[in-house]
């Protein structure tokens, strides 16, 4: 047994905070630091809103597009996989001057995991949480748990299986840490029962979740739902989250 | 640095909860705080890196105890402060009680989509690249007190060259502030058993970026 002694109870279990926060002393601390910025005009309430309004707007829906695409068009397909940068500009994304979508981080190169029926790919970020903003938007609240980021690298079965993914042994595991300049998607296998799927279709069930490699497409699964495990013994339990229950 | 935001392998955590009908913002203050890191970074004075070494320079228990946009808060609160932005008496306080600090350019609306493009971090290369896919490595077992992007769990471990990624700015040397110092990018890839024993999952490897200087060929 390699893992699950620590969720063997005994009353000394421990897990990261809940990401999810009050608004209390902190946001007191966000106001002050953000308003003492406004105040030395290092940036303006407006230009502020709009980054905040647009951060809020953008979606994994270009990835779902991407993967689409390669389904359909196997000479972009290979194009994808020689040159993910370049690729994505025939979808309208460009990673260096991106039109709406698109931070300005540090990645330079973006690369294709491509799956087979015999490997299965899977990203994560164990140092920060570097993640192919300009195709999935932000990243979701798990992707940078330090939960995620501790045990992918050493116990994949086991996170894909409490996300509801189970993997035959025989599967080999490829876990991309995206550690550096690179960013990742991964490109499932294309699921049988799809075979006269338009694109639209297809982007369809190309979800987030399958592009970062914790879940697989299939017909009729068009959104990321999980399986909820409940932390037995919760060490921080906010009034906001007891009520939330 | 050896730091807890280094935490690939790590025990005692638990379990991964994502969360049902996840918000992009669990809150108003997150995305204002990612507006602002944004606005703040569009002044030219840290680079990625920098910036990174700030929140992973927080204090261990702050760092663990906090949510991800916490964490960019303290970090940015951090980098004012070292860049003579705004003064502890200030923060102290909640209001500006010195004059500004010129800087050199600072974001506008009409520029908010300028701040998504980026400047590039690719570099010509100072030398040709040492290795080519398919050549055997071994890492580093390097402990730098610094900025680092060589996980712990793969130090001083033999895998082999997968990829070429280029050739970039060097995070260890610019979070340093000793220049860019431009090195080649791999693709290293490390069968489980390498790095975590004889009893990890036979069927499992991971794959890691790793500079040049984090590299040693293996004859």
């Amino acid at each position: 047994m390699q893992t699950t002694h620590q969720h063997a109870g005994g009353g000394h279990e421990h897990k990261a905070a809940p990401t999810v926060e009050e608004i209390t002393d902190f946001e007191v601390l966000e106001i002050a630091v953000r308003e003492l910025a406004i105040e030395h005009g290092l940036f303006t309430a407006e230009d502020h809103r709009r980054f905040t309004e647009w951060a809020e707007s953008i979606g994994p829906a270009a990835g779902s597009r991407l993967v689409a695409k390669a389904w359909t068009d196997p000479a972009f397909k290979a194009r994808l996989l020689a040159d993910g940068t370049a690729a994505c500009k025939e979808i309208g994304i460009d990673w260096a001057e991106p039109t709406g979508f698109g931070t300005p981080s540090d990645y330079m190169n973006f690369r294709v995991l491509e799956d087979t029926p015999t490997l299965h790919h899977v990203i994560v970020c164990t140092l920060c949480s570097c993640y192919p903003r300009p195709l999935l938007g932000m990243s979701p609240e798990w992707y940078r748990s330090t939960n995620y980021r501790r045990r992918l690298v050493r116990w994949p079965r086991e996170v894909l299986a409490e996300f509801g993914l189970i993997l035959p042994p025989e599967v080999e595991i490829r876990v991309e840490d995206s550690n550096q300049k690179c960013r990742f998607i991964v490109l499932p296998v294309r699921p049988s029962g799809t075979e006269n799927w338009t694109e639209e279709q297809l982007a369809a069930i190309v979800t987030r979740d399958c592009m970062i490699g914790v879940a697989l497409p299939r017909p009729g699964r068009t959104a990321d739902v999980h399986p909820v495990h409940k932390a037995r013994h919760p060490v921080h339990s906010s009034p906001s989250m007891r009520a939330a229950e | 640095m050896n730091g807890v935001h280094d935490m690939g392998g790590m025990h005692g955590f638990g379990k991964v909860e994502p969360e049902p009908d996840e918000p992009v913002f669990h809150a108003p203050w997150e995305g204002r705080v990612l507006a602002m890191n944004r606005a703040m970074g569009y002044l030219g004075l840290w680079s990625i890196d920098i910036s990174r070494f700030s929140r992973e320079t927080l204090p261990p228990h702050v760092y663990l105890a906090s949510s991800y946009y916490r964490k960019w808060t303290l970090g940015l609160e951090n980098l004012c402060l070292q860049f003579g932005l705004v003064g502890e008496d200030e923060l102290a306080a909640g209001r500006a009680l010195h004059p500004a600090k010129p800087v050199k350019r600072t974001l506008t609306p009409a520029d908010v989509p300028k701040t998504l493009s980026r400047g590039s971090f690719e570099r010509p290369p100072p030398a040709p690249a040492k290795f080519k896919p398919g050549d055997r490595v071994r890492t580093r077992n390097i402990n730098p007190p610094g900025h680092t992007r060589l996980p712990r769990y793969a130090r001083g471990h033999a895998g082999a060259i997968e990829h070429i990624r280029g050739c970039h700015v060097f995070p260890d040397a610019v979070a340093a502030g000793k220049g860019e110092d431009p090195q080649w990018l791999y693709t290293v890839v490390f069968d489980a058993r390498e790095l975590w024993g004889e009893f990890a999952d036979p069927a499992l490897k991971v794959s890691i970026e790793a500079w040049e200087p984090y590299l040693e060929a293996i004859p």
